[in-house]
């Protein structure tokens, strides 16, 4: 959030040493803290290597999606349709797989059908200058209903053994992490590069903060908003590679409210929904925090929608506590 | 083609296009026409009536609710729970409790918005979360059915007034009532004024506060009476009713041409948007289409109409320049 990392510009004084310290990444990381410790005292089996490391598996793909919909949203857009885009490229997936072809085939066919959806989304989104929310609730209505239509009431249940070791398996049996949580945190690293150190990175705040002056300084806008999109699509796919290795079926329901969940890794990472702030160290830390939370609290029972609960106070909370204090310092 | 896009009202253009689907399916299904079925289309509707009014106000001032579906579900259970509880409360004082308690989740999204000033998607997201999560603690994972409830409460959306069922008399109702409110009241202009340009509507005294706190209130009581209606048309109250219906609520918007970045939209334009949705889903099964194309068709609809949408602004030369519409309040 802009809100405290921003220093008044009003004053001339230098800011004070805790106010450096003082920024939204510091915060989650400290929260995080208080969840590891909090959940290690409700139940005996949190705090340990092989448990944490196979919970993140539950959280790796929506993780994976969340710094695409970061770059997005930094860029002032949003795209609604990743939970539909997973269950497209899913679909394919399983029709492929019924027809006898490998892995390779089904992962290359869930990356490009990823990426023609997000390519799709941006089109609509660029060429009409419509916007990104009203457009991706209509394609998420289009993918799903493809799903719908193809799978009906039944399931793709058949994948090839090296697809469902991709989703389920560790990386290697000296690093015992899963897969997806190892793509996630080389992904992540990437997009920190590129978000942060790249023009291209600085280009996504400046049109997250003022579109029309990003225009005019030279900025090729609508192209870039176009290989967001894309981009997003792409990990979706990926997302659908994973989610479909790891469950072993595709219904037509699969990953449904996921959008929701992924933005919301998103905004409490930092982002700022309107646009113009964020990092991808924020989003990795709200990605821990909101995974651990779940885990933490599913191994004392409490159901996922309860759960749910907590999430939704965590969003609000995390996002007014600063705006309130910011009100009560009188910089308004 | 063109012509026409330009000088007729769109509201104009989306119920002849209303009529003309209307004739192509009775063309295939001519049984879909006869006066009992299209009744039986208005009431299924009814629900999306009433909410996407409710949605519009809220989206004139640039702000969307994407709670109303968890709301109306929470609402829902606490009139059942309470009409299990005391099976001889009389439909007024349920009535009351429905919008008591809409209008209680409505406050909390519209104070958040208003006086802490978070923007209205990131509030919306958290309570929805949040008050689909309650409805499983307050009722303890439970699913009440028909059983649990009264029978006068179980009555109430099918006994007609006047030949027709109370819930489109409640939904007529509700639409006259927001005509008045949005066209003939000042806190109507306001909205209209808040969405076309905040920092204008400031400087003309029009408090923001306490106006876009209101909205909120609004779509929160319209969604606790819906739950009411809800529970006792279908006879079945869990976590999961209406999930996901607050985006078919905003579909409807967006078909009938409420503009997402505020400011513009008619209550004729919200009910037309609705009674197209309303009524392809209930065309499909009459057509013999199988329900799974239910999703897509809706999906292109959307498409279609945000594309056409767009295309008649630009014509009308309404914005010199394209900028991304912009999510949340000012």
């Amino acid at each position: 959030m802009s809100v405290i990392v921003d220093a008044p510009k009003a004053s001339p004084k230098a800011k004070p040493v805790w106010a450096r310290f003082m920024r939204w990444e510091t915060l989650l990381a400290l929260l995080c803290v208080v969840m590891m410790v909090g959940n290690s005292l409700l139940s005996p089996y949190f705090l340990d290597f092989g448990n944490l490391s196979d919970a993140t598996a539950n959280f790796s793909e929506q993780a994976i999606i969340a710094l695409a919909m970061a770059l997005l949203i930094i860029a002032r857009d949003i795209d609604l349709s990743v939970a539909s885009v997973i269950a497209v490229c899913s679909l394919a997936m399983g029709l492929l797989a019924a027809q006898g072809f490998g892995t390779p085939v089904l992962m290359v066919a869930a990356l490009a059908l990823g990426l023609a959806c997000g390519m799709f989304n941006g089109w609509l989104v660029t060429k009409f200058a419509l916007p990104s929310i009203v457009v991706t609730i209509g394609t998420m209505s289009l993918f799903r209903g493809l799903a719908d239509i193809v799978l009906g009431d039944k399931a793709l249940t058949h994948y090839p053994p090296l697809l469902q070791a991709i989703g389920q398996n560790y990386v290697a049996s000296w690093l015992p992490i899963p897969v997806s949580f190892a793509v996630f945190l080389i992904l992540a690293l990437v997009f920190a590069f590129v978000l942060h150190a790249t023009p291209f990175g600085r280009r996504l705040y400046a049109m997250g903060n003022n579109p029309v002056a990003a225009r005019f300084s030279g900025i090729p806008v609508n192209r870039i908003r176009f290989i967001l999109f894309a981009l997003t699509g792409l990990m979706s796919g990926l997302a659908a590679i994973l989610l479909t290795g790891r469950i072993g079926s595709t219904r037509p329901n699969i990953a449904t409210g996921w959008e929701l969940s992924v933005i919301t890794m998103a905004i409490l990472g930092g982002v700022s929904i309107s646009g113009g702030s964020g990092t991808i160290g924020g989003v990795v830390l709200a990605v821990l925090l909101l995974g651990f939370t779940q885990f933490g609290l599913s191994l004392v029972n409490v159901p996922e929608i309860v759960i749910n609960i907590l999430q939704g106070v965590m969003l609000i909370v995390a996002i007014g506590v600063p705006l309130l204090l910011q009100r009560l310092r009188g910089r308004r | 083609m063109k012509a026409l896009g330009q000088n007729v009202p769109r509201e104009a253009m989306l119920a002849a296009i209303i009529v003309v689907l209307l004739g192509l399916i009775g063309l295939r299904a001519p049984v879909f026409l006869s006066p009992g079925n299209l009744l039986g289309v208005l009431t299924d509707t009814s629900f999306l009536f009433m909410l996407a009014l409710a949605q519009m106000a809220v989206i004139l001032t640039r702000g969307i609710d994407l709670s109303v579906a968890a709301n109306l579900a929470l609402s829902g259970m606490i009139v059942t729970l309470a009409d299990r509880a005391h099976p001889g409360l009389s439909l007024p004082v349920l009535f009351a409790l429905a919008a008591l308690s809409g209008l209680i989740l409505g406050a909390f999204n519209g104070a958040l918005i208003a006086f802490v000033e978070i923007p209205p998607i990131v509030v919306t997201l958290g309570t929805l979360s949040i008050y689909r999560g309650l409805i499983f603690v307050i009722a303890g994972g439970q699913w009440l059915t028909s059983n649990d409830m009264s029978r006068s409460f179980l009555a109430f959306p099918r006994d007609t007034l006047l030949g027709l069922p109370n819930l489109l008399v409640v939904a007529l109702v509700v639409s006259v009532l927001f005509w008045l409110l949005l066209n003939h009241t000042s806190f109507g202009r306001n909205l209209y004024a808040i969405g076309g340009n905040p920092v204008a509507a400031r400087y003309c005294g029009i408090s923001l506060t306490r106006q876009i706190f209101a909205v909120y209130i609004l779509s929160g009581v319209i969604s606790g009476l819906c739950g009411l209606l809800w529970v006792s048309r279908y006879g079945i109250a869990y976590s999961g009713i209406a999930q996901g219906y607050e985006l078919t609520v905003i579909a409807a918007c967006v078909i009938g041409g409420v503009s997402i970045a505020g400011g513009i939209g008619s209550i004729v334009g919200a009910l037309l948007g609705a009674l197209f949705l309303g009524i392809i889903v209930n065309a499909l099964p009459v057509m013999q289409v199988s329900p799974f194309w239910q999703v897509l068709v809706s999906g292109v609809i959307i498409l279609l109409a945000v594309v056409l949408n767009a295309r008649s602004e630009h014509r009308a030369g309404r914005l010199i320049l394209k900028t991304p519409a912009r999510e949340g309040t000012p």
